[in-house]
């Protein structure tokens, strides 16, 4: 029986025991595959995404989630007519879905851009591009992170 | 404290396709990290960045705390006049860093 302000060695544990629990499942503060969809739809809401157009490049293998080089490209002709407007970056697994976008003119020419981003863990970075007619691409990479950024300081 | 670093083609052919490298000096703290006594660290990011030419911003960016520290950007223009090309970023409390670099079309 456990009296009122006393703990007993068996709470103990099973209080010790919860903590390593929640300590050992850092996935809890990540981004699931929800949050990736509510931001999917708040940048363009319910339209259709189709495969293909994007190119998504990254390293099959990050050592470091710190800093992992990413390029993106879409084919479009970038011309007054045609060209891609948005470029959104996402991930399944960061603390936040949303990595970053890239919003891009005619003037560009070329709808190519090239960052460094932050990868907390071993995942699948999206990359949906908006067309000024407001067609949505997509382009996937999965990306193997050995050390994430995020979980070890 | 900032420091920029561009690179910007000096010349370029009228309608050609350049390549422009652009970063910023800044640790981007995630606002995710914890200190040595267990506190969480302060976010504290660029959130924007715009690059204007011949009097329109031809690129933008949004950045989230998932770019890493020293936030690079390469993307591509089409030279169509001389002039200026500007740099811009803009931080989570308005603070704004500025360069600009000369392009000579030919």
């Amino acid at each position: 029986m456990s009296r009122p302000f006393q703990i007993d060695r068996r709470q103990l544990l099973a209080s010790a025991g919860g903590a390593i629990a929640i300590t050992a499942t850092p996935l809890s503060a990540f981004a699931a595959q929800e949050d990736l969809e509510r931001a999917r739809a708040e940048l363009f809401g319910d339209r259709p995404i189709q495969e293909g157009r994007v190119t998504l490049k990254l390293p099959p293998i990050a050592e470091n989630g710190f800093s992992v080089p990413l390029d993106v490209s879409v084919d479009s002709p970038m011309t007054a007519d045609d060209y891609v407007q948005r470029i959104a970056i996402l991930s399944p697994r960061n603390p936040l879905p949303l990595i970053g976008v890239f919003h891009l003119t005619p003037h560009a020419g070329l709808a190519q851009v090239s960052t460094r981003i932050r990868m907390s863990g071993t995942q699948e970075i999206e990359a949906i591009a908006e067309m000024n007619d407001g067609s949505l691409f997509a382009g996937r990479m999965e990306t193997v992170v050995t050390l994430a950024a995020c979980v070890v300081l | 404290m900032a420091n920029v670093r561009l690179a910007v083609p000096k010349t370029a052919q009228q309608d050609e396709i350049i390549e422009i490298k652009a970063l910023l000096q800044h640790d981007m703290e995630s606002g995710f990290r914890r200190g040595s006594r267990g506190e969480v660290i302060p976010r504290d990011i660029i959130t924007r960045f715009e690059c204007t030419y011949d009097g329109n911003i031809v690129f933008a960016a949004d950045f989230q705390p998932a770019i890493a520290a020293n936030p690079i950007l390469t993307f591509h223009l089409r030279a169509t006049t001389s002039g200026p090309i500007a740099f811009e970023w803009t931080d989570q409390n308005g603070t704004q860093w500025q360069d600009q670099a000369d392009i000579e079309v030919i």
